[in-house]
């Protein structure tokens, strides 16, 4: 087997110092080094530089090398997908703050001046646009995984909780975000959306005027609006994210519902 | 049955002298790590607050900010008559261009349709063009003398009456007054089915019944005092 150029630390199960890889040391042979090799153990100097500083590498091989059950297929991954919806979302989205101006006179104008003019301005907008709409569907096929599998079962309940706190902080999202381009769809949407949330009886006139910064939609509704969403909600998502993937190295994940638990062949009670 | 004294826990020590705490004081009742733990505890909770109570105030204020009332003209009075609505421009929140204008349609008081007491702010009938449903703009439809919502299909009757679809009550009001021969439009309020006036409420928000007091009214925005 080709020896990898992975760092001695990052390997499952790192070799003993003094015992033979059996296949030969870098220089084990005799032979003058490659470049290749070269460049292979610069790079595991300075993964080796930071590990001995940081002892990061532990944590890496707990986050990375867990067992997972048998049975375990393509739906576990919906819930990387929505990760990496969230990325693609936070990375697009900080291109697209460089050119936006959360100005009720000038965020129309900005945009336009984005996809029409900017290079490859209308391709990264698409992205953070239908982005978007593919990160709610992801989200939702990801709790649908959890609920039918049943993976939300004990011990898992905390982690069920902090995915629906991310479902909502992502329709916060899809909501806010929904305002920014500011035509007539956006801004009617969400005097639509403004009005459905003030029929909470009680707190809901309240939380309007929150929400817009006044009585009518104003100068600060849109600022309000785009400081939601570039600031306040990316940050509590990325801290539940982290949460919620603690949660998931920590505990495992579950096994589909059809596999059957293997009993061992001395605890049968019909041995065969 | 009463605990018998040797298995009684042992009496909590009072002061730092009683605990046999080398170096203690007569009378201290705080231990010094605790004392220094308490004080750290504190700073940080002030430290924190400082920034999180301004920061949260700044967020929240516009909440309790009563907005200025203004009043703007809109045409000479001969400009309405008093049997057909005409449409105006009113700009409801400036510094924002047109995102902050709304059209009003405004007509003459007549006597023969409005039956609500007359005032000082009545003269003329301002009438927002903001859905009770959920805020879409409403346009009056001559033809019928009704006013239609384009999102949901709410309608509304001459005097601004719900007449069908979803939404919750008559369509928003403005005061009115003449200033100089010019019709003047002024703050919004709202009404409930019977026309009477009250504080303005978002769309959605009933005012029959106890909807006044299940959606009740909010500091930024306030009907004109006595009306």
């Amino acid at each position: 087997m080709a020896k990898l150029p992975i760092p001695p630390s990052l390997r499952p199960r790192p070799k003993r110092p003094g015992e033979s890889n059996g296949n030969g040391s870098p220089n084990g042979n005799g032979a003058p080094p490659t470049i290749k090799r070269k460049a292979a153990d610069s790079g595991i100097s300075v993964v080796d530089w930071l590990d001995e500083r940081t002892s990061l590498s532990a944590g890496a091989r707990w986050l990375m090398f867990r067992k997972i059950p048998k049975g375990t297929n393509w739906f576990y991954t919906l819930g990387s997908a929505s990760m990496f919806a969230f990325l693609s979302q936070a990375v697009t989205g900080v291109f697209l703050a460089m050119y936006y101006d959360p100005s009720a006179t000038r965020a129309y104008e900005s945009m336009r001046y984005l996809t029409n003019e900017v290079f490859l301005g209308e391709f990264v907008r698409g992205m953070h646009k239908w982005g978007s709409t593919v990160m709610v569907i992801l989200v939702f096929l990801h709790m649908a995984r959890t609920f039918f599998f049943g993976a939300y079962k004990y011990p898992r309940e905390l982690n069920w909780v902090i995915g629906v706190v991310l479902l909502i902080l992502t329709l916060f999202m899809s909501f806010t975000g929904y305002l920014l381009p500011f035509d007539q769809r956006s801004f009617w949407a969400t005097t639509v959306g403004v009005a459905i949330n003030g029929t909470g009886p009680l707190v809901g006139p309240y939380l309007n005027d929150f929400l817009r910064g006044g009585p009518e939609f104003g100068m600060t509704t849109l600022s309000r609006f785009y400081a939601l969403h570039m600031l306040v909600l990316p940050g509590l998502i990325a801290a539940m994210i982290g949460a919620h993937l603690y949660l998931v190295a920590r505990l495992g994940t579950t096994a589909p519902p059809w596999m059957k638990a293997e009993i061992a062949p001395d605890l049968r009670k019909d041995p065969s | 049955m009463s605990v018998p004294p040797e298995r009684k826990p042992p009496k909590k020590p009072k002061t730092t002298l009683e605990a046999k705490i080398p170096g203690a004081f007569e009378g201290e009742t705080v231990t010094r790590r605790r004392f220094m733990t308490g004080t750290v505890h504190t700073a940080g909770a002030v430290a924190a607050a400082a920034f999180t109570i301004p920061a949260v105030g700044v967020a929240v204020g516009p909440m309790f900010e009563k907005k200025e009332d203004t009043w703007e003209s809109v045409g000479p009075v001969a400009d309405f008559p008093d049997d057909a609505y005409v449409p105006r421009t009113l700009t409801i929140e400036r510094g924002i261009g047109d995102v902050g204008k709304s059209t009003v349609y405004i007509r003459k008081h007549n006597p023969k349709y409005d039956k609500e007491p007359k005032d000082e702010y009545n003269d003329f009938i301002a009438v927002s063009t903001r859905c009770m449903h959920l805020g879409c703009p409403v346009r009056f439809v001559g033809a019928s003398e009704r006013f239609i919502c384009p999102c949901h299909g709410g309608v509304y009757d001459f005097q601004g009456k719900v007449t069908g679809g979803p939404p919750v009550r008559p369509l928003d009001r403005f005061y009115t007054r003449v200033r100089n021969g010019e019709v003047e439009v002024g703050p919004r309020f709202s009404v409930n089915s019977e026309l009477q006036r009250f504080s303005p409420r978002d769309p959605g928000q009933p005012l029959d019944g106890i909807g006044q007091y299940v959606y009740p009214a909010r500091p930024s925005a306030r009907k004109l005092p006595g009306t």
